[in-house]
């Protein structure tokens, strides 16, 4: 299987600034005239091995949209956020002769998770069959509000695709082509729901906008069992642990910290860290990485896990 | 989990001993709240001796925010000392160390919270 992020930021999407920008040009630039670059593989070279990421990439500003390439499986994508766009593009360039079914697994409803769908390509073209799962009862209610007037001019009834919804119960296993889904309910505002994928011994969760506060056994216990042994975990680690359980307590968001513990106890492969903070740039994403890293090396035991942090474009492969 | 206490004029030192993480955090909670809850007010500081502590989760950070935010309110101060290599990172990695005041050393932690008094309850 194959994770790639469309779409990383949590609550808002959040563009780079002109100003980003130069800070960066700034700093390679800096780095480039200590170097005396003469050629096009030497600067290649020089941009692959010698800088950091938060001066060479960007973590991106679209909200959460993550694509799950699976044997048999067509299209399978977690939420809807504003990354879907890019997505749909995506969709419509590769669908070829016989477009496959759409299967999208919605974690929850607010508006950073589902704000793409008016923009997703695919919904506008007859020939395309989309399925929209999820477990809340309002989830198909969500999608024709937010494409009704006046929130915006184009109703949902007006989609020339076939749209149909798919309610899921949290805890039983379902069938997409030849992926096994299980939703988990999780902490948030209206509830959110994990999703755990797996096919031919391979797993993949995308668990975001969950607040784990660790202090309920059995609640820990729950979610070790549905990370356990993982090769991919998608983790919201919106906040800091001090913000988490402090000022930003109850706003349904975890942290670097916790992702690293659980992550540790399940036994996870990989821990990716999602649904940045849409106010921290790409050096305040890049240091929220690194101490993760860094928590992981102090705390390891027998087990050692692999920790990114996902950018619009990543690919991932388990 | 093992917890010592000991009293210096009116800075109260509790010493945990081993871990904290999610596994016992209620019963170091459970164990720290009678002293928590003599000071600020009362005129007695709280300082965490951390010397003997070898590791400490979310959970278990989560308690000393628990008693912070008891004895604050109250004009107290809860400050942590000795903290080892690998403990003191956390705590940074955590932010931690933007709230609560950290000292090397037990008797620095002392003689520091002995020249402070509580804001509230004196007369």
């Amino acid at each position: 299987m194959r994770a790639r992020f469309w779409g990383t930021r949590g609550s808002i999407p959040a563009a780079l600034t002109s100003k980003d920008l130069r800070r960066k040009l700034v700093q390679v630039l800096e780095t480039a005239l200590a170097r005396g670059l003469s050629s096009a593989a030497e600067i290649d070279d020089f941009i692959d091995r010698e800088l950091t990421f938060s001066s060479s990439h960007t973590f991106g500003g679209n909200s959460p949209c993550v694509e799950l390439l699976a044997d048999g499986a067509g299209f399978l994508v977690c939420d809807m956020g504003s990354g879907a766009r890019a997505f749909g593009n995506h969709v419509m360039a590769h669908r070829g002769q016989a477009p496959p079914v759409i299967n999208i697994f919605m974690s929850h409803l607010h508006l950073d998770h589902i704000m793409g769908f008016p923009f997703f390509a695919p919904a506008h073209e007859p020939s395309m069959q989309i399925r929209i799962h999820g477990c809340h009862d309002s989830l198909e209610h969500a999608f024709r509000l937010q494409q009704s007037g006046p929130l915006f001019p184009v109703p949902f009834s007006r989609l020339s695709a076939r749209v149909e919804f798919v309610h899921l119960i949290p805890g039983e296993w379902f069938q997409v082509g030849g992926v096994q889904v299980q939703p988990m309910l999780q902490h948030h505002s209206g509830d959110s729901y994990g999703y755990r994928f797996e096919q031919d011994g391979r797993s993949v969760v995308y668990s975001t906008d969950s607040e784990h506060k660790l202090a309920d056994p059995a609640e820990t216990a729950a979610f070790v069992e549905f990370f356990r042994d993982a090769d991919l975990v998608i983790f919201d680690a919106m906040y800091s642990l001090l913000e988490a359980i402090s000022v930003k307590e109850d706003w349904g968001h975890s942290s670097n910290v916790v992702a690293v513990e659980l992550a540790q106890l399940s036994r996870v492969k990989h821990l990716c860290l999602f649904h940045h903070e849409p106010a921290n740039d790409d050096e305040q994403i890049a240091a929220i990485l690194r101490d993760a890293i860094r928590l992981e090396q102090l705390t390891r035991t027998d087990h050692a896990v692999k920790i990114s942090a996902a950018w619009d474009g990543l690919e991932i492969d388990v | 989990m093992e917890l010592r206490t000991e009293e210096s004029g009116e800075v109260l030192t509790l010493s945990p001993r081993g871990r904290i993480d999610h596994t016992n955090c209620d019963q170091f909670l459970a164990a720290i709240q009678p002293h928590v809850d003599r000071c600020g007010g009362a005129g007695v500081q709280l300082v965490f001796d951390l010397s003997e502590l070898e590791y400490i989760s979310s959970a278990g950070l989560r308690c000393f925010l628990m008693a912070a935010k008891q004895v604050k309110p109250r004009g107290g101060t809860v400050a942590v000392a000795a903290m080892n290599p690998i403990v003191h990172e956390i705590f940074e990695i955590s932010r931690f160390h933007l709230v609560f005041p950290i000292f090397a050393t037990v008797s620095e932690a002392l003689e520091q919270l002995s020249r402070q008094a509580p804001t509230q309850g004196r007369s």
